[in-house]
């Protein structure tokens, strides 16, 4: 099989995450904190949705996030958090 | 009003899944089988690249090996499959309540309503055939007709991650050519019941008189001859609504084949205390056994048996079961490979009991408070806490505990 034909890929990476539960159940996430210690403030959540991580592999509740002024995407699943690293390939 | 009932199938669904949690081996051959020790060994699901190859499922492990040698091999996640399975009922009964699964993998969704036509329908496929890919990485083949048949020839048709309609103006075009096997509830026996009357289409089959098919094949070919015609008519089932348990078995496939009567005696057991833990649990005993033996040559035989009390206990079970086996004449010079072993017929355990005269039915009484107490050892410190003097002597065999173990598997469409 070639490799052109196979999508890129990333690592999974699980990151802590400080998060507030809300009345209703829903988790908000609101800090983001690296392995090394160093820490993002979460400015906004722009959508949140069962999604795939298709490049890292997995899938879980897909949160949109506004970090300063980069839009990354962060998972919750199965009682974890992760991102996608850079991509590999 | 027509109906409008949808057929959602994913497309090689364990592999998928699969891919979902390992999406740098996307794009490869990869394929999940069971395990060759455990003598599980076949393809359960592989991808298109696989397929491609020639890679089919139901193979046999070294048989895919050879037709694909870069092949990727998993063993299956149950877990895993199950937990998609759910996600993807969720999804569907977003839209309607009528969802009824198939197996792991697929459902039928009726939305049928007050002017809703087939064109909502398809609507319907390609919202959920997106969600799906979105939220889950799965793809769906979906067909869209006005009846179960139909919609499941349909979602046959076209794959991946496609839709296919069979309406009343089109089904004669694209439901009638296709080989009448397609069809659900038409396997080999009777493909090739079929073949000896020339009926080699869904059109063949459609077109006959449901006189002739009743003379024929009696009631089951006059539901055949229907079906085939679009014009089937069972309802799907809401979620809430589970279709009554008819009956509860299990079958083992042995770590090795079983040679002596000794062999069988352990497997039965297990077998039997599996299945009358499983009837106590839901409250019910039976008194139809049925045995299903396959040889090393992989020959089934088989048989059942009527008994006059209902029963829900391995002791009373396995008797039976020996019974069937040396009365059916059975090839006595192969090993057996596997055996499953099933209870029907069944009633709730809180029947009243007809005493008799001879005390069976106070030996009965006896046993159940035998078994409650061994259910009650074995709900609080596991299965393994107290076993059986018969299976504690092979410990090969002892190795498999089918309650625990036991996958489910589609019912019948035909019940």
């Amino acid at each position: 099989m070639s490799q052109s034909r196979r999508e890129r890929y990333a690592e999974k990476i699980f990151v802590s995450v400080l998060s507030v539960t809300k009345p209703d159940g829903n988790i908000v996430p609101m800090k983001l904190i690296w392995e090394d210690g160093r820490s993002w403030d979460i400015d906004k959540v722009l959508d949140v949705r069962p999604g795939v991580a298709r490049k890292a592999g997995g899938e879980g509740i897909r949160y949109l996030c506004r970090i300063g002024r980069h839009e990354r995407e962060l998972w919750y699943s199965h009682g974890q958090w992760f991102v996608e690293g850079a991509s590999i390939l | 009003m027509d109906r409008v009932i949808l057929h959602c199938d994913a497309n090689s669904f364990y592999a998928s899944c699969e891919l979902v949690y390992r999406p740098a081996l996307r794009g490869l051959p990869l394929a999940v089988c069971g395990s060759t020790e455990e003598r599980h060994g076949i393809v359960l699901a592989a991808t298109r690249e696989a397929k491609k190859h020639g890679v089919k499922t139901a193979m046999v492990n070294w048989e895919a090996r050879s037709v694909c040698p870069e092949l990727i091999v998993v063993p299956p996640d149950y877990h895993l499959y199950i937990h998609f399975s759910q996600r993807l009922r969720h999804l569907y009964n977003e839209y309607t309540d009528r969802v009824e699964p198939f197996g792991l993998d697929e459902c039928w969704l009726d939305i049928s309503g007050r002017g809703i036509g087939l064109d909502d329908g398809v609507a319907l496929a390609s919202k959920l055939r997106y969600r799906a890919k979105e939220e889950l990485g799965l793809t769906l083949s979906v067909g869209v007709s006005y009846n179960k048949v139909y919609a499941k020839l349909g979602s046959d048709m076209r794959k991946p991650d496609a839709t296919t309609v069979i309406s009343r103006v089109n089904y004669k075009d694209v439901a009638w050519p296709c080989p009448v096997d397609d069809m659900i509830g038409v396997g080999s026996r009777m493909l090739k019941k079929m073949k000896s009357r020339c009926i080699k289409t869904i059109g063949d089959l459609a077109v006959q008189s449901p006189e002739y098919m009743q003379v024929w094949l009696g009631k089951m070919g006059v539901i055949l001859q229907r079906f085939a015609a679009g014009e089937d008519q069972t309802p799907v089932m809401r979620s809430h609504e589970n279709s009554p348990i008819k009956s509860v078995g299990n079958s083992i496939t042995a770590p090795r084949d079983m040679e002596t009567l000794a062999d069988v005696t352990c497997v039965l057991y297990i077998i039997a205390d599996s299945v009358g833990a499983r009837l106590r649990e839901i409250g019910l005993r039976g008194k139809c056994i049925s045995l299903m033996i396959r040889d090393s040559m992989l020959h089934c035989f088989g048989g059942q048996k009527t008994v006059d009390f209902y029963t829900n206990h391995a002791e009373e079970i396995v008797p039976v079961a020996m019974n069937i086996l040396f009365t059916k004449g059975y090839n006595t010079i192969l090993p057996f490979r596997s055996i499953g072993l099933s209870v029907g017929t069944l009633e709730p355990d809180t029947q009243p009991v007809q005493m008799d005269l001879f005390g069976q039915a106070k030996k009965r009484e006896q046993l159940n408070q035998l078994h409650q107490a061994i259910d009650g050892i074995r709900s609080r410190f596991g299965e393994r806490a107290i076993e059986r003097g018969t299976s504690l002597a092979n410990p090969v065999f002892n190795a498999i505990i089918p309650k625990t173990d036991h996958v489910i598997h589609p019912v019948g469409f035909l019940r």
